[in-house]
């Protein structure tokens, strides 16, 4: 199973994870962010194949994503 | 927060000054995985002029020059000359660029000096309001051409190729991979290669040039003019038997006999 994590202090919430994540992941939530807008949640991690899309696509550098927990997945 | 993220940006003067969803982030995070999967983090120094895409190289845990509007380019031939083993990456904007430094990027890929020109083009001087940039569209209503812009756009890749740049390139922030790849392909690159960045700003070009707000929806729009072709994206050019400036000097050097 993928650890995903979205930063608080990070995330602007911009909304481009809902639609590049090819599996969507990332769902809108109530959560507010440290900027003060909703941030993505995180649904069913299991279905993650790690294409990297959503790590690359974040302006604000708020996702991570590992393979294994506190080992970053090197491609 | 993402692990490369955090080893190479400051992190003390997060966050970054950029609206939500814009593509600066994008470009940073593409430079960052470039330079990590080429492992010369030492070797680069980064110049930047005015700008929004200016700020870019500011938060890197690299060196860095911020420098006048429209001077990145002369700042990085003097930083070349001065300690050639440097690779220099030079983000621009379209604004810095193409418009007040444009006699500058003309001659720097006339020289063929080796430099990395990454230039952000988002279709308008966002920093200062929306004002009409070289680059935005025809017809674009903008703060500074209210009834719809009636110049043509000036395209910066055909440019730099009729100039000589030797590796000239176009993508998108809809294409993070293959933008990564552009760039650490420019870094190996000896001469100049300039790759252009197509990015979103959906606070003002979202209200004037694409009618959109929504950041996902404008990167969607790149992926579909991309396949109409009313935007050529792609690798252009890539001519690694042309001379760059410094190879030229030294031959000149040892001609002369002032060195061996």
């Amino acid at each position: 199973m993928a650890f995903i994590s979205v930063d608080r202090k990070c995330c602007k919430g911009c909304d481009i994870c809902y639609s590049i994540c090819p599996k969507k992941i990332f769902v809108a939530s109530k959560t507010r962010n440290q900027y003060g807008t909703n941030m993505p949640e995180i649904t069913n991690p299991e279905d993650c194949i790690y294409c990297g899309l959503c790590e690359r696509v974040c302006p604000d550098g708020a996702i991570n994503v590992m393979k294994e927990e506190g080992k970053r997945d090197e491609d | 927060m993402n692990s490369l993220y955090e080893k190479y940006i400051k992190t003390e003067s997060l966050p970054t000054l950029f609206c939500p969803g814009c593509g600066n982030g994008i470009i940073q995070m593409a430079t960052i995985r470039a330079i990590e999967a080429m492992g010369i983090a030492k070797d680069i120094a980064c110049v930047s002029g005015i700008g929004c895409s200016s700020w870019i190289p500011c938060y890197f845990k690299l060196d860095v020059m911020h420098t006048m509007h429209g001077r990145a380019i002369p700042f990085a031939t003097g930083l070349k000359m001065a300690q050639p083993d440097k690779k220099i990456v030079v983000f621009t904007g379209d604004g810095d660029c193409l418009a007040i430094g444009g006699n500058h990027f003309l001659h720097a890929c006339a020289r063929n000096i080796d430099l990395t020109i990454v230039m952000v083009n988002n279709y308008i001087y966002g920093m200062t309001g929306g004002q009409k940039s070289p680059a935005t569209p025809l017809n674009a209503v903008t703060k500074t051409s209210p009834f719809g812009c009636i110049d043509d756009p000036i395209d910066g890749c055909l440019l730099a190729q009729t100039m000589g740049a030797s590796y000239v390139a176009r993508w998108t922030t809809a294409h993070p991979v293959q933008l990564e790849k552009a760039i650490r392909e420019g870094i190996e690159n000896k001469g100049l290669s300039y790759i252009e960045v197509l990015s979103q700003c959906p606070v003002q070009a979202g209200k004037s040039v694409y009618g959109e707000k929504d950041p996902a929806a404008i990167m969607k729009m790149y992926k579909k003019a991309e396949k109409e072709g009313t935007v050529n994206i792609g690798l252009f050019k890539h001519d690694d038997q042309r001379k760059d400036y410094l190879t030229r000097v030294n031959e000149c050097l040892v001609e002369k006999g002032m060195e061996v």
